[in-house]
């Protein structure tokens, strides 16, 4: 099913799918009980905002576990390995800023995303600062954090510019929100005390990326593991 | 890490419909932010808590404690954390 | 509790508020009987017991074990459910199953905290746990080997903890039966999801019907473990019932299990693995079979199929995560002159 939104659907409902994957792995992992609680928060708002975006496409469950990996059309960012907590938290600032003022100009439109991106704001509102709370303070507190902190965002700012990419379907201003995107990280990057990284913010490979359908191996593992047992009993319900 | 450097605190909750704030429990944080964030997401998940409050436990002078019993209230958006969420068959009991 | 109260002024000044940083200290006193006598009338008379009330210490000793012992069990409880999220086969039940577990971490912080009230720190506690000084329920050394075993620990094992926690609603000690209302109004969600999951299951594909079956098969024996050793074979029951920590035996809430799964595995199409189950009408009770009290000492002793994996685990998450406990204490005394109260 084709529709003028539904591959602007499918890019932002695998975005939210894919990263609450990957934060339901911190589950009986985290680094203090109270995380445990947080990250599960951050993890079911994602998912819930994942169904109501993959159910504009088809049918929430096919679309989850029955497509190869060149059909997921997330970004590359938000498949990347959890890592320490500091890659989590590096990952968790690049991209909560990043939907926080994607899901704040949707819902001051009135194209098809404004309800749902209305009620996701609140939420991803939280989300951002999660992740800004927990950038202060892995980078600014003791000089092993601040050692962890630097090298996952270093790490991960190539995978940042792929989130202001054209998406078909995705009427956003995009220079304007990388613009604020890019103020609002270097702000809080600098207040902990982190350099802001300087290297490229997409990879070399004209193909594309996550948006093409273009993944990382790491990608191809998680798939495996989430779709496995949906697979194994083709037809059932659950 | 040691219990000093991620200190108690008392968290205190008033619902919408509340008048006043009611002691929900207690809960570690290094600071007053993380505290207020932690409580949010442990202590009003089922619900929207108008206003927590968190305070050191070590601040609180008490005389006898008058903690008050937890207030719910349901949440219209994850219903699956509610009992009534579930279709079990009629006559099936205790559940 | 009047006449407790009057003993604040024997406290060692400088106690703090329901166990805060130094915990509640207790001097010595003269005549530990009267107090004692005004304790075991107040509990008699089912009044609370609160944090600043004089008790005896061996109440004092076997509620911070009771309590913190329940709260590693929540925690530890955690990973053989988590243990399926990345594998859940439909998102809603991914969502159901991420905020079972959630949840489960949420009731370890509440137990924590009102244990906390008793002036042990949760650090103290979780060392115990990581060294073997303080246990966790055995049932959470079994292994969840398939998806079925999700619903098999919803319905039983989170059905057999509500059995045990209801009564416990009424518990003597004030903050442990606020934390009991408040878990026990959680937990039947979880109890109806996994009844809900085996019940899919049940009616599904003979290959689902299978694995439920083979689940329930596994989970019910270890299941009627979790009340505990035979009554005449129970060595504390008897203070910490005097105590009101303790409400029920364990033979009589164990049968109380019993017959109240019953007719819900007939609802559920499956059976229970128990040749010997059937209803005593003079009894008015559903006699069952005997239970291996061989696997319950082994499996308690450490030899189950996942103590240790659970330890591991438990220790590698929060060995691992000291760093970050550090950092946010290292900013915290940095900004906020090292009280955790903050500026303004």
């Amino acid at each position: 099913m084709t529709t003028p939104g539904s591959a602007a659907a499918l890019a932002l409902g695998d975005d939210a799918l894919v990263l609450s994957h990957r934060l339901g792995e911190w589950a009986g992992n985290a680094p203090v009980l109270e995380e445990e609680v947080a990250l599960a928060n951050i993890a079911l708002d994602l998912l819930g905002q994942a169904r109501v975006l993959l159910s504009l496409v088809g049918d929430e469950d096919e679309l989850a576990y029955l497509r190869e990996e060149r059909a997921f059309r997330n970004l590359q960012l938000v498949e990347q390995p959890n890592g320490d907590f500091a890659h989590t938290i590096a990952r968790q600032l690049y991209f909560s800023t990043y939907q926080h003022l994607l899901y704040a100009e949707l819902s001051a439109g009135d194209g098809p995303f404004a309800p749902l991106a209305a009620k996701a704001v609140k939420e991803v509102a939280y989300h951002r600062d999660h992740a800004e709370q927990w950038t202060l303070r892995l980078g600014d507190g003791t000089d092993v954090g601040h050692d962890r902190m630097g090298r996952a965002c270093e790490s991960l700012w190539r995978f940042t510019g792929e989130m202001f990419q054209p998406v078909e379907g995705l009427d956003v201003d995009r220079e304007r929100l990388e613009g604020a995107w890019l103020d609002s990280v270097e702000n809080v990057l600098r207040r902990a005390t982190l350099t802001v990284p300087e290297g490229p913010r997409s990879g070399a490979w004209q193909a594309g990326a996550g948006r093409q359908g273009l993944h990382t191996e790491p990608f191809g593992r998680m798939l495996a593991e989430m779709q496995h047992l949906h697979r194994s009993h083709p037809g059932a319900s659950w | 890490m040691t219990n000093t450097d991620w200190p108690l605190w008392e968290v205190f909750v008033r619902s919408r419909r509340g008048l006043s704030h009611t002691h929900a429990g207690s809960l570690h944080a290094p600071d007053a932010e993380l505290a207020l964030r932690n409580a949010r997401d442990l202590y009003t998940r089922r619900g929207e808590g108008v206003s927590i409050w968190v305070v050191p436990s070590s601040v609180i002078t008490a005389s006898s404690p008058d903690e008050k019993d937890p207030f719910f209230e349901p949440a219209a958006d994850k219903p699956y954390r509610h009992p009534t969420f579930y279709e079990i068959p009629e006559g099936v009991k205790h559940l | 509790m009047a006449t407790a109260a009057a003993h604040h002024t024997a406290q060692t000044a400088g106690a703090q508020a329901d166990g805060g940083q130094g915990g509640v200290r207790q001097e010595p006193l003269v005549d530990t009987a009267a107090y004692e006598r005004a304790f075991d009338a107040a509990v008699a008379a089912e009044e609370r017991v609160e944090p600043r009330d004089w008790m005896p210490d061996a109440y004092r000793a076997t509620l911070v074990r009771q309590i913190a012992q329940h709260a590693h069990s929540e925690i530890i409880g955690m990973q053989p459910e988590a243990n399926w999220i990345t594998r859940a086969p439909s998102l809603r039940r991914k969502a159901i199953l991420m905020a079972k577990v959630q949840d489960e971490a949420g009731h370890g912080l509440y137990l924590y905290s009102a244990a906390e009230t008793l002036g042990t720190g949760r650090d103290e506690l979780l060392d115990k746990l990581h060294t073997g000084r303080q246990k966790y329920s055995s049932i959470f050394n079994y292994p969840t080997l398939t998806w079925a075993d999700v619903g098999a620990i919803g319905w039983l094992v989170d059905g057999a903890a509500i059995t045990n926690q209801v009564p416990l609603c009424r518990c003597s000690y004030g903050p442990y039966a606020r934390a009991m209302v408040r878990i026990c109004k959680e937990e039947s969600f979880h109890q109806r999801q996994g009844y809900e999951l085996l019940l899919a299951l049940s009616r599904g594909t003979p290959e689902q019907h299978a694995m439920a079956q083979d689940a329930v098969d596994r989970w019910w024996w270890p299941s009627l473990m979790m009340f505990g050793p035979p009554d005449d074979e129970s060595a504390h029951s008897a203070q910490s019932m005097a105590w009101k920590i303790k409400r029920h035996s364990n033979d009589e809430l164990r049968q109380r299990f019993v017959d109240i799964c019953v007719p819900q595995a007939e609802s559920l199409g499956l059976a229970l693995p128990d040749p010997d189950l059937k209803w005593n009408e003079e009894r008015g009770h559903h006699d069952f079979g005997a239970i291996d009290w061989a696997e319950f000492w082994d499996v308690l002793k450490g030899n189950g199929p996942c103590n240790e994996q659970r330890i591991t685990q438990r220790r590698r998450a929060h060995d691992e995560g000291a760093w970050v406990r550090d950092a946010a204490a290292a900013y915290a005394a940095k900004h906020n002159g090292g009280t955790g109260v903050s500026r303004g």
